[in-house]
């Protein structure tokens, strides 16, 4: 998109961004397919960093990939597999690249996922990244020391409007804030009314909110979900109308769900954009978005 | 206290394969405690030993004893010198205490009976869970008593990371949210100030290892 994703933020418009996941080894075509895909269509891609705590591509070089195409690209940074010093040396990296967006986040625990024996780093987590961002953007790093070129960033971070309980939740969303997050993209939301309540808090603090939607593939999925993903929650008339369709038909059914969610977030004006998690079949996106009349 | 757990009996025998004159040394403090390397296991993995030997046909010398405190030298000096008559002592201790031993036996071989696993508390009888890291930055002050760099699974200070689920951990569905129970004491102490400014990156320079101090009165030794 012409506009940067910064400046969409900015403009107060309904803001798409979408997520790629790196591939595990060289072979890097399908990535660049759901790269051509979306790069048009969203205001940013989100490269994951590791997700799942499954070993891959890094995030920093799938945003530069985004970036040669032509596309703009939102960083995902865990504190789990990097120090503070690894972690810092990625963020000006990313800067000299021209990468601006960056998504801080803790990681999800190594023992998660494909490394289980490996070390897990966790020096900073997702507030203290963003501390991080803050410091390097004031001219030095977090050992004080000059440094000779300062980047820019746009700052991100992650909230869960469906935790329970809610309350340390939302202390740390305001930590973030307070550490400078420009943007937040949610964890899946589902049930919009409960969203809306979230909205109720959340709007009323200085950053921009993205509610997370992830793409329900089968019925299957939206029950498993429920019992297994921290802070989803796919309400019962959802999980029926998934069932309510044959299994070949499923896909297409959580495309129309998601693509009504994102009309509705839009039309009612509930938050400030959206957030497109289509794990696995980011090749349907653009059905979404069509879905939702964008 | 120091939580260890004893090795695998199969372990300790294939450990001791080459050997004719062993000697099983046990410490009676922390590891005696949580049942692990105290007199009673000792004589336990002694009986072990023999009556296994004994049904290989294999005449193998198996003593025993236990001190107070493996790792404290003073404790360890009253043995040191029947030790050498060995071809190896079998330490029951943790780590620490079976690194003295071994320093003081110089060049007897020195086998390690147990995994040390951490420093815990007993919050009933036989179970045993870590409570301390020993960072050497204490903040239990500001979150009221609970050790967020222990008891939280990635040992973060900002409150609770997106995997928490109804109060449990990420990775252990059996194990409580750190930062969910710190949130709710300091709720219940009206103290919840006391974690709504973000605290700064832990300072790691106080856990280089292998860390040391000198009480006061002792400096300049």
């Amino acid at each position: 998109m012409a506009v940067s994703f910064k400046n969409a933020l900015k403009s107060g418009e309904f803001v798409i961004t979408a997520e790629v996941g790196p591939p595990k080894g060289t072979d890097i075509e399908e990535m660049k397919q759901h790269i051509e895909l979306l790069k048009d269509k969203v205001h940013g891609i989100n490269m994951t960093d590791n997700q799942s705590s499954v070993m891959r591509l890094s995030s920093l070089v799938g945003c530069h990939i985004i970036k040669e195409m032509g596309g703009e690209p939102i960083l995902q940074m865990t504190g789990r597999d990097r120090n503070r010093m690894a972690l810092q040396s990625d963020l000006i990296s990313a800067a000299v690249l021209g990468i601006e967006n960056v998504l801080c986040l803790t990681g999800d625990h190594i023992t998660m996922g494909d490394h289980k024996d490996a070390k897990p780093v966790h020096d900073l987590e997702s507030v203290q990244i963003l501390q991080a961002m803050k410091c390097l953007e004031a001219g030095k790093d977090l050992g004080g020391n000059a440094l000779k070129g300062t980047p820019k960033f746009c700052a991100g971070a992650v909230v869960t409007p469906e935790a329970d309980p809610i309350e340390p939740q939302l202390m740390k969303f305001e930590k973030k804030v307070k550490a400078g997050a420009e943007f937040f993209q949610t964890q899946a939301v589902y049930d919009l009314d409960n969203f809306k309540r979230f909205m109720d808090y959340a709007g009323k603090f200085d950053t921009k909110i993205l509610a997370g939607i992830v793409l329900l593939v089968s019925a299957g999925m939206a029950k498993f979900m429920n019992k297994n993903v921290a802070g989803i929650f796919v309400p019962e008339n959802l999980v029926s109308e998934m069932d309510s369709v044959s299994k070949a038909d499923q896909l297409k059914k959580g495309v129309e769900i998601a693509g009504r969610m994102i009309r509705k977030l839009k039309e009612e004006k509930i938050c400030h954009g959206v957030h497109i998690m289509a794990i696995g079949k980011e090749g349907v996106v653009p059905d979404i978005l069509k879905e939702a009349g964008l | 206290m120091i939580v260890a757990e004893r090795k695998p009996f199969e372990e300790i025998k294939d450990m001791l394969a080459s050997f004719k004159k062993v000697f099983i040394l046990g410490c009676d403090t922390c590891v005696a405690v949580c049942m692990a390397g105290g007199k009673k296991e000792v004589g336990v993995l002694a009986s072990q030993l023999r009556m296994s030997y004994k049904q290989d046909g294999k005449d193998i010398t198996i003593d025993e004893d236990t001190v107070e405190r493996q790792c404290n030298k003073e404790y360890m000096e009253r043995i040191i010198e029947k030790l050498q008559e060995y071809d190896v002592v079998v330490s029951m201790a943790c780590g620490a205490g079976a690194q003295l031993l071994a320093d003081l036996c110089e060049p007897t071989q020195i086998l390690p009976g147990v995994n040390t696993r951490f420093i815990g508390m007993t919050p009933k009888d036989g179970h045993w869970v870590e409570r301390c890291r020993a960072c050497g930055n204490c903040v239990l002050g500001e979150t009221g008593g609970i050790c967020p760099v222990t008891v939280c699974a990635k040992g973060i200070m900002n409150g609770p990371c997106g995997g928490t689920d109804h109060g449990k951990c990420e990775v252990d569905k059996e194990k409580d949210c750190a930062w969910t129970l710190i949130y709710q004491r300091l709720d219940k102490m009206g103290k919840l100030d006391n974690i709504k400014q973000a605290f700064p990156p832990r300072n790691h320079a106080a856990q280089t290892n292998p860390a040391s101090q000198v009480h006061e009165v002792y400096k300049g030794e």
